[in-house]
């Protein structure tokens, strides 16, 4: 492997990794916001309980995601400093504003929550956890701008001299059309993961606690609330996902040949569900099909026309020249890996449909207190947090894989743009020692996850009033 | 004055509050095993830093993407060129912060061991680096005429370098000090006050030959300024240690920092990358920087954005002032479900 290769690899790995925790601490952090205001609001205890229980898991959490996502924002300067030289002019911005606007207010707000408890009055209190969670949708709001620009390049120009891409127009990247449709996407399915995380841990805390009528029921309401978001934001979902494939259609209508896997132009065009084709996914042997659903997926008319992976191929070289080698990519150069895109769409798809149908189910069989010792749905619970997280890093390899061999759509090719001066040596030290590390921390990680979540929501306790603290008051949270 | 001596100068402010805040943070994290006799004591020190350490740790992912941003070719060379000390800082970064969120999730004291471990080290590692890493740019490395950097690991731990790298971690770890002897109190606020006066007086001997150093290899007349205005206040914080003044001590060696970085980027300016190979591949703030379009957006974000994060950053170190001793750490215990009542089902 060259470094170009190992420099993917590495992208690949703590990218996918670094985006197993972010979902779950944007939607965490906005249902621990919404139950700790309910306790605010109404004094009910059993939302205190909740806020401290999962205010807990969001923490251990979000730890995670933010020590990998400081690799993240160096990764680029590392690995890839032709990418960073190209499109810094543009792509810089959005990270910079991320920093000042978002990362500050999260981590001073977060530090606020941690150690706030019975010192800042509880409305302050209430206001610090919304800081948190405000600043986790900016920092998607910028870094997706930036992603939706290495989709589909606007608000820039060419500079022949400099040799690099240029802001003209910064208010076009902020509202790039792809970006319009992405960030719906990915906060929904975020607000997806959040509301899968608390139906699948209640689930469970419900099975284990069903004789204890009090904490039972405190689940239960807890797998609701979950349930209603996950479906709710999954419906959400699916509508976005509707818009940006449609959206992707016209500005990489690649992606979406490679996503069905359709050689050939068709009108109308149908979708598979299922193929079992040669290996190299160039000629089918089985397919369940469902016929024009392609067209209407991808033109929103169900006799639409869609454009075939070697007609693309032809426009793509007419338009930006030879392919770009066939080193790295498929060997059809302007095409992406078949096999990846075919398959991840549809596992993105198909989980996610999983966990919103689970969800739905599960609110149906626990309606009016339901069969509340019933054994199969907490356990179908436990399944969809998992389900939603692994349909997110689908999606993710899907957009990303599908836009190759390009880095910027259209302008650099990935090949170009890894790093120079970067010898395969140390790619190799640096992919091995943060997949070993982060292999290491994974384990730490879902051990205490389970440690807190086994010992399940904490008995209530009346938050000491902060006018009552005297200078010897020990501290309500301490590391 | 043009945008981008403007964002020069900011970038170097985002470079001051990071050094000067998280080097107390780095400093608490390395005397950790120096100071602290007891568990209670260490979970003291942790907690004397607990609500600050990750909003002084922006500061850095700010300057980084504001180098991105305003100057992408140096982010570029200076990220690919310091690949391996860099990479270290991200794995040392990783684990001193997991030590901070997760020592406490677990009673055991082996987990505690190893995360004190984490702390320490995850504390020295960057300390040491960074030093490293600003005396390099200061002095110059072998710069091509692509702006690729065309060294090696080695060709950073050079004299220079490494005694830039002994200066931060001695600032640092006297910085930490006189943190503890400000926001603790009890026995450890003592230690720490004449731990502080004996690390300085270490690190005023590292820190003036450093500064007399880069100031007869790079120096101009307003570094030489920042560089004696850092000295004078390093005396006068070990005076201030001296006499117990541990507020006036602690902004000592705060203004320190701040000046002493202030000097190093008075004294790189206008390279922000000068090349050792030839005086014409150095980079500079001009042939280094973005389009002034850019410059000017991120400057308005800046202007208005800025004074925001300042006043709830300051807020929040308002809100923690007081001092912690060891009969504010509440015990540790193990996450208990609460009591369930058996109904017999």
């Amino acid at each position: 492997m060259d470094v170009t290769d190992i420099a993917r690899w590495q992208f690949g790995i703590i990218t996918v990794y670094h985006f197993l925790f972010v979902p779950i601490t944007i939607g965490l952090s906005g249902i621990v916001a919404v139950f700790q205001t309910t306790w605010v609001r109404t004094g009910k205890q059993e939302y205190l309980r909740l806020t401290k229980f999962f205010g807990k898991l969001f923490l251990i959490n979000f730890a995670i995601g933010v020590v990998t996502g400081i690799v993240q924002e160096f990764q680029f300067g590392m690995n890839w400093s032709d990418y960073s030289r190209f499109v810094g002019d543009v792509f810089g911005a959005p990270l910079a504003i991320e920093g000042l606007l978002a990362f500050f207010l999260e981590s001073t707000f977060l530090g606020l929550w941690i150690f706030g408890w019975g010192k800042l009055p509880k409305k302050v209190h209430v206001a610090t956890i919304w800081a948190v969670h405000l600043g986790t949708l900016f920092s998607s709001f910028f870094i997706l701008a930036a992603n939706s620009w290495m989709q589909h390049p606007v608000g820039y120009r060419y500079n022949p001299t400099t040799g690099r891409a240029e802001l003209t127009d910064f208010w076009a990247v902020m509202f790039n059309k792809v970006q319009l449709v992405t960030f719906p996407h990915v906060v929904l399915a975020a607000y997806m993961t959040g509301g899968a995380f608390v139906l699948g841990v209640a689930g469970y805390l419900h099975l284990k606690n069903r004789n204890s009528a009090d904490d039972s029921a405190l689940y239960l309401k807890a797998v609701r609330i979950g349930a209603a978001i996950t479906l709710a934001a999954g419906l959400g979902v699916a509508i976005s996902g509707d818009f940006q494939g449609k959206v992707m259609t016209q500005v990489q209508p690649m992606k979406m040949a490679a996503a069905e896997a359709l050689y050939n132009t068709e009108k109308p065009a149908s979708f598979s569900i299922f193929t079992w084709g040669t290996p190299d996914g160039k000629t089918e042997k089985f397919a369940i099909k469902v016929p024009k659903l392609l067209s209407f997926l991808a033109t929103g008319s169900v006799n639409g026309r869609v454009e075939g992976i070697n007609q693309l191929r032809a426009e793509y070289t007419a338009k930006y020249g030879q392919d770009p080698g066939t080193k790295y990519y498929s060997p059809d150069g302007y095409v992406p890996i078949i096999p990846v895109t075919y398959w991840s769409f549809r596992f993105m798809i198909g989980l996610g449909v999983f966990a919103a149908t689970g969800a739905a189910l599960i609110l149906l069989v626990t309606r009016n207190g339901g069969r509340p010792n019933g054994r199969w749905w907490p356990r179908l619970a436990v399944l969809l947090p998992i389900a939603v997280v692994l349909a997110s890093s689908w999606g993710w390899l899907f957009t990303e894989m599908g836009r190759q061999p390009w880095a910027v759509f259209g302008l650099m090719t990935t090949a170009h743009a890894v790093s120079p001066s970067v010898s395969a040596t140390e790619a190799w030290i640096s992919v091995i020692s943060l997949t070993t590390l982060y292999a290491v921390l994974a384990v730490i990680e879902f051990g205490l996850m389970w440690r807190y979540i086994k010992a399940g929501a904490p008995a209530y306790e009346e938050p000491a009033d902060p006018h009552d603290a005297t200078d010897d008051t020990p501290l309500a949270f301490a590391y | 004055m043009e945008l981008t001596t403007v964002w020069f100068a900011l970038i170097a402010v985002l470079w001051i509050g990071y050094f000067t805040l998280e080097g107390f943070d780095f400093g608490v994290g390395m005397l950790v095993p120096v100071l602290a006799r007891n568990d209670v004591e260490r979970r003291v020190m942790y907690n004397s830093v607990g609500p600050l350490w990750d909003g002084n740790e922006v500061w850095l992912l700010v300057a980084g993407g504001a180098t991105f941003a305003a100057f992408p070719e140096w982010y570029a060379t200076l990220f690919s060129g310091f690949y391996l000390p860099l990479l270290l800082i991200l794995l040392a970064l990783i684990v001193r912060n997991l030590a901070f969120e997760y020592r406490a999730k677990n009673e055991s004291p082996g987990w505690q061991r190893g995360w004190d471990r984490c702390l320490v080290i995850g504390s020295f590692v960057p300390a040491l680096l960074w030093g490293v890493a600003f005396a390099n740019i200061t002095a110059g490395v072998p710069i091509d005429a692509h702006k690729e950097f065309t060294g090696t690991l080695f060709t950073l731990l050079n004299p220079f370098g490494l005694l830039g790298g002994l200066v931060t971690v001695l600032l640092f770890a006297t910085h930490g000090a006189m943190f503890i002897a400000l926001k603790t109190d009890g026995d450890i606020r003592h230690r720490a006050g004449a731990l502080a006066l004996r690390l300085g007086l270490a690190a005023a001997v590292a820190a003036v030959a450093f500064m007399v150093w880069a100031q007869a290899r790079t120096g101009t007349a307003s570094s030489a300024v920042a560089f004696v205005l850092a000295a004078l206040a390093l005396v006068s914080a070990l005076a201030a240690a001296w006499k117990g003044r541990e507020g006036w001590a602690f902004a000592g060696t705060f203004s320190t920092i701040g000046l002493a970085v202030a000097g190093l980027f008075l004294a790189l300016f206008p390279d922000v990358m000068p090349s050792s190979t030839a005086t014409a591949f150095s980079l500079t703030t001009t042939n280094a920087a973005a389009t002034s379009y850019t410059l000017t957006v991120m400057t308005w974000v800046a202007v208005i954005f800025t004074p925001i994060v300042l006043v709830y950053q300051g807020w929040s170190y308002w809100v923690f002032r007081k001092r912690i001793a060891s009969h504010h750490i509440p015990i540790l215990t193990a996450p208990v479900a609460p009591p369930v009542p058996v109904t017999g089902k």
